[in-house]
């Protein structure tokens, strides 16, 4: 199992590597740099410029210069933040990302789960139809569109919940965008969790635990729920990434300070340094997340064997 | 397996083929009129009318959705951003579906070591967050309109070319793509003619099934300001703009958001549908 985690950490590495150098050369094939303005500076300024961000250096030596000090956890200068590291900047929005990615993916893993099963159980009932119309309508609705449309009615017309993020304080600002993030992914969780379930509830074993006399709760909660949970934590992977695009745009609606918001400033303000740490945090998160649901895979499943 | 009795299939598979009529109606409804109604308005996308700025939808000034906060008519608007959303979901898939038909019918074909390697390098993308690699793409390159149709192609190849090689290696057993290899037809012309005409019902379930997918990412770009550019429009934009006005003009979110929900909705219902039959008549 050790040799195997190793094994994967080790395969995830030219993955990081290919998003990196990818990243690293796009924003460096830019047209135009980062200093570009209105106003012409004169040359000298220029050459002092360039040669504080190491932008006179050769592209490869910028590279290798690059990577050496990202492993250090060091992601360059800001070039808009002036005052700031980009390490400093994501380390101070990174947090409150965290804490939203979390709770989302926690209320879409637990009702997600929930609710496919139940329509299982209750396969081509009204139950059933119900639960399967909200997943498709959950699917099909942006994040982007059902985020505004939540706080227009429930926190502009029905004023129950905050609005925005400055301007309150405690859990009730966290509810919104929680909620918002975690739809689509409720949506999915459930249609997965019912398609295996209903596979899994067909198969022998479930017949005999059945035939010596388990009730349903004993069935499902000892027999089926391991083996129909499988594909879901397959499905932890694109989760994550969901949630990541999703909270570029939930963190911005709310006007939340977190990574994404940062994100998109920084790619409308062509912080290039930023952009390009943020997308390797981003990454490095996928990735792991990959990782972790093929650990667990196998602890789920003890037929995977660890090669 | 079988899981469902005879009956109850039978009765699902009915059930499936109205779905698939219902919302493939409406997306040929919703194309309609996205492009030949506009031109019956007598309001085009760019011109203010200062009299009606915010206006709420009506009849007034002809404006059947109301205006935007510069007055601009938004049922027109809206149109055009269907038509946007809709060339740009169908043009991205077919670049999708190019590469990963081609890519996924050499690596099945081939085989052996090329398959291996070429494979290895989708599950090498498939980690990639594309989708930020794509908003990189978008700063780096000042949102080009043809731009977004590669980046969004680009994106989506990946689940086609698995699917295409996974259906090629079951084909190439086949007999009469031995009888063609025998009789001394190159390989490239047996890909092409006798490996991907064999495709097409599968890669048409996968493509529809694509387009939602090409749908939301080019809404999202052009929602966070990377996309379309103004005064062009899509549906995207439209609702970030209305995102801004939600509280004196509930309509400029709703309207423009309803309507991609609905499309996506219906693309998904088709794809699920198109699924469902063609998984059914593989396995029974």
């Amino acid at each position: 199992m050790v040799k195997y985690s190793l094994r994967r950490l080790l395969g995830a590495i030219p993955t990081l590597m290919v998003v990196v150098v990818l990243a690293f050369l796009l924003v460096h094939a830019a047209p135009g740099g980062p200093f570009d303005s209105e106003r012409v500076l004169p040359e000298a300024i220029k050459e002092n410029i360039d040669k504080y961000y190491h932008l006179d250096e050769p592209l490869p030596q910028q590279f290798f210069r690059y990577i050496s000090n990202v492993v250090r956890g060091d992601f360059g200068p800001s070039y808009r933040y002036r005052d700031h590291t980009v390490t400093q900047l994501i380390a101070g929005s990174l947090p409150i990302s965290m804490l939203l990615g979390s709770l989302a993916m926690l209320l879409a893993v637990v009702v997600g789960i929930a609710a496919g099963t139940v329509a299982a159980l209750r396969q081509n009932s009204v139950v059933d139809r119900v639960v399967m119309a909200f997943a498709m309508t959950g699917i099909s609705i942006p994040v982007f569109v059902i985020a505004p449309v939540l706080v227009l009615f429930l926190a502009v017309k029905l004023q129950w919940l905050p609005a925005g993020w400055s301007g309150s304080t405690g859990a009730a600002r966290l509810l919104l965008p929680v909620i918002s993030l975690a739809l689509p992914q409720i949506a999915y969780i459930a249609r997965l969790t019912r398609a295996s379930m209903i596979d899994v509830l067909a198969s022998p074993f479930i017949r005999t635990a059945r035939a010596q006399g388990l009730g349903t709760y004993a069935v499902i909660r000892y027999h089926a729920l391991k083996p129909a949970m499988l594909p879901i934590v397959s499905y932890m992977g694109p989760a994550i990434a969901g949630i990541l695009t999703g909270s570029v745009v939930v963190e911005q609606i709310f006007g939340i300070p977190g990574v994404g918001q940062f994100f998109v400033t920084g790619a409308l303000n062509r912080d290039y340094t930023l952009v390009l740490g943020i997308v390797i945090v981003y990454a490095v998160m996928i990735v792991t997340m990959n990782l972790i649901a093929d650990l667990i895979y196998g602890v789920i499943d003890p037929r995977v064997r660890y090669r | 397996m079988i899981t469902i009795s005879t009956a109850s299939n039978a009765i699902g598979r009915a059930r499936v083929s109205r779905l698939i009529s219902i919302s493939g109606g409406i997306l040929v409804a919703i194309a309609v009129i996205a492009i030949v109604v506009p031109w019956l308005s007598p309001n085009n996308y760019l011109d203010t009318d200062f009299d009606n700025i915010l206006a709420a939808p009506g009849l007034a000034g002809a404006h059947l959705f109301g205006t935007d906060d510069l007055g601009r008519d938004l049922f027109v608007r809206t149109m055009m951003g269907i038509q946007v959303t809709l060339l740009v979901a169908l043009v991205a898939s077919f670049v999708s579906l190019v590469i990963g038909v081609l890519y996924g019918a050499i690596a099945g074909y081939v085989g052996g070591r090329v398959d291996a390697v070429m494979m290895r390098i989708v599950d090498t993308l498939y980690a990639l967050p594309f989708i930020f690699i794509v908003i990189l793409l978008m700063v780096v390159f000042e949102r080009n309109f043809l731009l977004i149709f590669v980046a969004i192609g680009a994106i989506n190849w990946l689940d086609m070319a698995r699917i295409v090689r996974g259906q090629t290696l079951s084909l190439k057993e086949k007999e009469y793509v031995e009888a063609a290899r025998l009789t001394g037809v190159s390989t490239p012309r047996i890909i092409l003619r006798h490996i991907v005409p064999n495709l097409i019902g599968i890669v048409i379930v996968y493509v529809t099934l694509t387009i939602p997918q090409a749908i939301l990412v080019e809404s999202f770009l052009s929602f966070l300001g990377l996309g379309i550019q103004e005064p062009q429009t899509s549906l995207g934009a439209l609702v970030d703009a209305g995102v801004n006005q939600k509280e004196n003009a509930a309509w400029m979110l709703l309207i423009p958001g309803g309507l991609l929900a609905l499309i996506l909705m219906c693309f998904n219902f088709l794809g699920d549908g198109l699924r469902d039959l063609f998984d059914a008549r593989q396995s029974p």
